[in-house]
């Protein structure tokens, strides 16, 4: 292995961690609030798809963006609608977003197969980019790579040190003490929710409109359970997210990368890996009882209604 | 603080209204109705600035719902608020506070992740930084007698020094109306005579102060007025000091309040013995117990008491075996080592519990009272006909459940309604019956009338002696050292997660419980007569002469 | 104004009348979509949901399309209430027909009685060895199993792939990643000559029958459902998590492994690359549709098998897509988690009481 070899895999790491870390910090802040979304997948794809199509349409990708961003908070609406106002399941709900995601995604997406768009523009940093060996492996990225990296330090700084990130984690600790307080629980929430989903909605686009520019129906292929086991591996603080998607956009894109390093095994189980990787992850990171128990923000799926 | 002058004396009816202090707080008609209760019908109270006023009921007369409303928490159906002779709408726990209203809750608002400053910082509306609020904090909390640290996470405090951070958050915004809900369950008697002081250095200063509870003699010690609320209405006002017991016990139940009294017993053979019990805790937020002994016979009752937060719940885990322990002798029922038997085994041994949570624990809400029969009731050893071969006999637990309901007297629609639809008091009047009905050799109950009507808690504590009279070894972990000094033969303390040796509850006194709640078990009484059963405590525990 | 309140005690009519309203809700929304799609209501309504169902041949698909659902439905079910999450019914159904196909594929000239009920059982064993998985690593490390079963559920699609592409692939089949046909043997008899439904159904309506009695009669079952409403309360009762885990996982497990052998040795007839069109999915639909309950299940899985024929017939007919079939149960799921809501809820109007009519007696005078 050279750094001919070395430059490329990194590089295409960075590419498959960022839909991670975009879907799993916004799954991030809609948890520490209490709610537990487990509709990834689903906004992903609705994300996917709504990104591909406006930007086949309009040749724009920051319009395509944006409509990404717009309709997962659309779905993400229902989902908020449904258990913030209605009392319905948590867990229930996340799954029917998800089905509901995969059903409507491959529904609007039946005409766009098979069809391409320029992918994401990489950007060039005068000096920085023509750097010998850094050059390629830091500074060539398209926008959302460094976007989401940019993404984990506000939100960290924002859970940390301002007012609106301890709300939060108070509302994600006992919404029932927040709204004795006075703080409008209800609302956070949806706002949360909603972030939530314009984050998801983003990773999904990044796939259909950087990674891969084009639109294959369930073409996230468990991303966004991936990212909610993401978030746990983090302890819900997002840097934990950061380290823990590159490790695993490493992983993902090994299958690409091992003819050229000389590992020899069957194309299959390598795209195993993510998977089982996610599985040994939640394995290491469960065990302790404790761990868990100090950092789960500890209204985490229960619903919460006002008494009159 | 407001420098007001002092309310005079009792207003004379009929005399001109030539004071100058008006009321700071007047309710007028305040109603609030609920699906299946009204909680509030046209109550009326008057607080005069300075005061410390006292609203007494027994537990679902409507004093917490009457609390929510003035706090802005929940909005009266029909009635008026008068807030310093101006009527006021209060719309939300900020607006309330912006008025000068600050509230001390029963179950604390508090969130235990976060540092004393942060959680101050959060209940002020957010506009000042927990790093600009610490000073200040320090400052208030010294000046009151009341010491807390800033930087503390919430979850390290105990019950009594949470109580304080939220004093201390309402005292940081001067307020001029100060309610406090039922404030010293969570206090041992030594703490409940230093919040007196302080709670009279702050009427004194002019704040009002509301004080919520259903202890007579603690109403008597340090209110001037008190208005009495009895199943939702306003039943009298009065000035406690000037009262009897009996008097505002009939003002607030319409009688006499019920006391037990105890055959004395010579108690039976060792049925539950605790040796050397250690456990520690996987949860962050848990108490470790430490070192815990203690002998129970048939026919006596021991109660435990202690603030809440001591290792209550631990303990009573160890002893059902919901947490299994590593020493199979740390707990024998009977004659068998049952420290590593589930609570099913536990329970074929005789053992039978009343948890202190009923709902979600002692019983399922969603199902009817006949599945919670069978809840508990499977067990071939209680021989209650439920189980054949592993199949559910119906006609055997429908009956089972219709008995405990009839004897019991459980208000509810037959043993087919869902447990959540009861009241507290009737559901617990359900669970105590169901265990009282297996037949039991040793009774675990907690808490047994926490949130129960007057009623009800005498039924339970009624069926509780009536075991004891019955030859059953009964343990009571209890918050209220009233209930327990009612109805225990022997007594003992659970203090951060160690227990003190047991005393004959003739010759306890509540000084002494309360140096023990402290946590200090080196003062003892002082007289050597402890029942020969003892309790052997390890650890830095007095061994009496015998 | 209107406002929610709290009923006292959960409503026992909406319980059985939100699936309905949650069907209807999705029939209409169903025929605006396909207004929306240029059709004629009334004619892709008949096209969709009516025709496919009309002839005896209809029927034989409906059931034999319900079959796969009922068995991982019944099984999702049970664990559903024991608040055992179980999503990964796709890769057990799918393990289970490697595990079935492979003893067929090893015994290529046997015809005798034996095989059939061999390869059933294999197949549901090897349901349950994957369901395992993820039961013991709840248990044992408390690693969220909705995570776990659903990482595994893309694992065996790959092992399968892995498996057509390579070792069973067929060598007289032309390269294409497919397995030999299985002999007649080692495929399940058929009902009714001319349709299609086979054995398995039967199978699946003793499965619903041996369940209702597992949940109603037994203290197994009641132990799981005390288990997923209150865990404390289980706990207290002295009722073990970990064996209403394992129970939860072996038995779905082993019901989606049935579900899966059944396809194999049924319709498809051999291994492909893929065996399931998202039954172990939709049989999570059908299972919260069916309220948990076997004969909801059945009755759910009847409704969703419609919603799958009736998707290929207007394929077919209509030139509808196919993935309008996805949307559909999608929709479904969100009608019902909405409708739920009355069981526990009602609207009420804010009550204005009047001021009290007799004047309230001064506080502070002498009672």
């Amino acid at each position: 292995m050279n750094a001919e070899q070395l430059i490329p895999f990194l590089a295409s790491t960075a590419s498959a961690a960022t839909p991670l870390i975009l879907a799993a910090v916004g799954e991030l802040v809609t948890e520490r609030s209490g709610v537990l979304n487990l509709g990834l997948e689903g906004m992903m794809l609705i994300g996917a798809v709504a990104g591909f199509a406006v930007t086949l349409a309009t040749g724009q990708p920051g319009l395509g963006l944006a409509a990404a961003m717009a309709a997962a908070m659309g779905t993400a609406l229902i989902f908020g609608v449904l258990t913030l106002t209605l009392q319905a399941n948590q867990v229930a709900t996340g799954l029917a977003l998800t089905l509901f995601g995969i059903g409507l995604s491959a529904f609007v997406g039946r005409g766009l197969v098979g069809q391409t768009v320029d992918p994401l523009p990489h950007l060039h940093f005068p000096l920085l980019s023509d750097l010998p060996f850094f050059g390629p492996l830091l500074f060539r990225f398209d926008i959302l790579v460094y976007g989401s990296v940019l993404l984990v330090v506000a939100v960290g700084w924002m859970l940390a040190y301002t007012r609106l990130g301890l709300v939060i984690r108070a509302v994600g600790e006992s919404p029932f003490s927040a709204n004795a307080i006075g703080y409008p629980v209800i609302a956070l929430r949806y706002g949360t929710v909603l972030f939530g989903g314009a984050m998801a909605g983003l990773g999904g686009a990044y796939l259909s409109m950087a990674l891969t520019p084009l639109w294959v129906e369930g073409m996230t292929a468990g991303r966004g359970w991936i990212a909610l086991a993401l978030v746990v591996f983090a302890t819900w603080k997002p840097r934990g997210v950061l380290l823990g998607a590159y490790l695993f956009g490493g992983v993902t894109v090994l299958q690409f990368h091992a003819q050229g390093f000389g590992i020899a095994v069957p194309s299959e189980v390598l795209s195993m890996l993510p998977y089982l990787a996610t599985i040994f992850v939640l394995v290491l990171i469960c065990r302790n009882p404790k761990t868990i128990l100090l950092n789960r923000p500890m209204s985490l799926g229960q619903n919460f209604r006002a008494d009159a | 603080m407001d420098r007001e002058p002092n309310p005079q004396e009792a207003e004379v009816p009929g005399a001109p209204d030539q004071v100058a202090a008006h009321p700071r707080l007047e309710l007028l008609g305040i109603t609030k109705v609920y699906p299946s209760v009204v909680a509030n019908d046209r109550v009326s109270l008057r607080v005069m600035p300075g005061e410390i006023h006292a609203v007494l009921g027994e537990n679902g007369a409507g004093k917490s719902t009457l609390m929510k409303i003035i706090y802005g928490v929940a909005r009266p159906d029909a009635g008026e608020i008068l807030w310093e002779n101006h009527q006021v709408g209060i719309a939300s726990p900020a607006a309330a506070r912006k008025l000068g209203i600050g509230m001390v809750f029963q179950h604390f608002s508090l969130f235990e992740t976060l540092t004393v400053a942060q959680n101050i910082s959060l209940a002020l509306d957010g506009r000042q930084s927990p790093a600009r609020l610490a000073p200040r904090i320090r400052a208030v909390s010294e000046e009151y007698g009341l010491p807390v640290d800033p930087g503390r996470l919430v979850h390290s405090m105990s019950v009594g020094e949470r109580q304080r951070v939220e004093i201390v958050r309402c005292l940081l915004q001067s307020p001029r109306l100060l309610i406090m809900d039922e404030p010293t369950s969570v206090l041992t008697p030594q703490a409940v005579l230093k919040l007196f002081e302080s709670l009279r250095r702050l009427a004194a200063e002019g704040c009002s102060i509301l004080y919520i509870s259903h202890k007579l003699d603690e109403i008597q010690a340090l209110c001037d007025r008190a208005t009495v609320l009895r199943a939702g209405r306003v039943s009298g006002t009065a000035n406690p000091k000037e009262e009897t017991s009996r008097s505002l016990a009939e003002l607030m139940i319409g009688k006499e309040l019920p006391t037990c009294t105890l055959a004395p017993r010579v108690p039976g053979e060792v049925r539950l013995a605790v040796r050397n019990l250690s456990l520690a805790t996987d949860d962050p937020f848990g108490t470790e117990l430490r070192g815990i002994g203690l002998e129970l016979c048939g026919g006596e009752i021991l109660g435990i008491a202690g603030v809440s937060g001591n290792g209550q719940q631990e303990f009573l885990k160890a002893l059902s075996g919901e947490t299994p322990l590593a020493d199979p002798g740390a707990v024998r029922i009977g004659a068998k080592d049952a420290g590593r038997l589930s609570p099913g085994e536990r329970r074929a041994l005789g053992l039978c519990f009343v948890p202190e949570e009923r709902l979600g624990r002692g019983a399922v809400p969603e199902l009817s009272l006949a599945d919670n029969a069978l809840l508990t009731g499977y067990v071939p050893a209680y021989d209650t006909g439920m189980l054949r071969h592993g199949l559910i006999q119906s006609g055997a637990v429908q009956s089972f459940a219709r008995d405990v309901i009839a004897r019991f007297k459980v208000k509810c629609g037959g043993e087919r309604s869902q447990a959540g639809s009861l009241s507290g008091g009737n559901l617990q009047k359900f669970i105590v019956g169901r265990e009282t009905s297996l037949s039991p050799k040793v009774m675990l109950l907690a808490q047994p009338t926490w949130g129960v009507d007057i009623g009800a808690s005498m039924l339970i504590r009624q069926a509780i002696i009536d075991l004891r009279d019955q030859g059953v070894a009964v343990l009571v972990v209890s918050e209220e050292l009233d209930e327990l000094m009612m109805i225990s033969d022997r007594i003992a303390v659970l203090a951060e997660g160690r227990l003190s040796r047991s005393i004959p509850v003739a010759s306890a006194s509540i000084d002494q419980i309360g140096v023990w709640m402290s946590g200090n078990f080196e003062q003892g009484p002082g007289d050597g007569a402890t029942s020969p059963s003892r309790t052997g405590a390890t650890g830095a525990v007095e061994h009496d002469p015998a | 104004m209107i406002r929610l309140e709290a009923r006292t005690e959960a409503s026992q009519k909406m319980m059985l009348a939100s699936p309905l309203i949650a069907a209807l809700a999705m029939l209409v929304t169903g025929s605006m979509l396909f207004v929306f799609l240029g059709q004629d209501p009334f004619h892709a309504f008949y096209v969709y949901f009516i025709k496919p169902a009309s002839t005896v041949y209809g029927v034989g698909e409906l059931l034999l399309k319900a079959t796969p659902l009922t068995l991982c439905g019944v099984g999702l079910a049970l664990g559903f209430r024991a608040n055992v999450g179980n999503i990964g019914a796709d890769g057990q159904l799918t393990m289970g027909a490697i595990a079935g196909g492979c003893v067929a594929l090893y015994f290529p000239d046997v015809h005798a009685a034996w095989l059939l009920p061999l390869m059933l059982l294999a197949g549901a064993l090897g349901g349950m060895a994957w369901a395992a998985i993820p039961a013991l690593l709840r248990i044992r490390y408390n690693a969220n199993e909705i995570l776990v079963s659903l990482m595994l559920v893309y694992v065996a699609y790959l092992v399968l792939s892995y498996l057509v592409h390579g070792p069973l692939r067929d060598p007289e089949g032309f390269n294409f990643p497919q397995s030999r046909m299985f002999q007649d043997a080692a495929l399940l008899p058929v009902l009714v000559h001319g349709l299609r439904v086979n054995a398995a159904f039967p199978l699946a309506l003793v499965v619903v029958a041996a369940a209702w009695f597992f949940c109603d009669r037994t203290l197994a079952g009641f132990r799981m459902r005390v288990s997923g409403i209150a865990p404390a309360a289980a706990a207290y009762a002295g009722f073990s998590e970990r064996r209403n885990v394992w129970l939860s996982f072996l038995i779905s497990g082993a019901l989606a492994g049935l579900a899966g052998v059944g396809e194999v040795a049924g319709p498809i007839g051999q291994l492909q690359p893929s065996v399931s069109t998202g039954y172990g999915f939709a049989a999570i639909i059908v299972a919260y549709v069916g309220r948990l309950h076997p004969l909801g299940v059945l009755l759910a899985a009847l409704l969703m098998s419609l919603l799958y024929i009736g998707g290929e017939s207007a394929q077919m007919e209509l030139q509808m897509p196919s993935a309008i079939t996805g949307l559909f149960q999608g929709l479904l799921l969100f009608y019902l988690l909405a409708a739920d809501l009355f069981i526990y809820y009602r609207f009420k109007p804010r009550l204005k009481l009047a001021p009290p009519a007799v004047p309230v007696a001064e506080p502070g005078a002498p009672s």
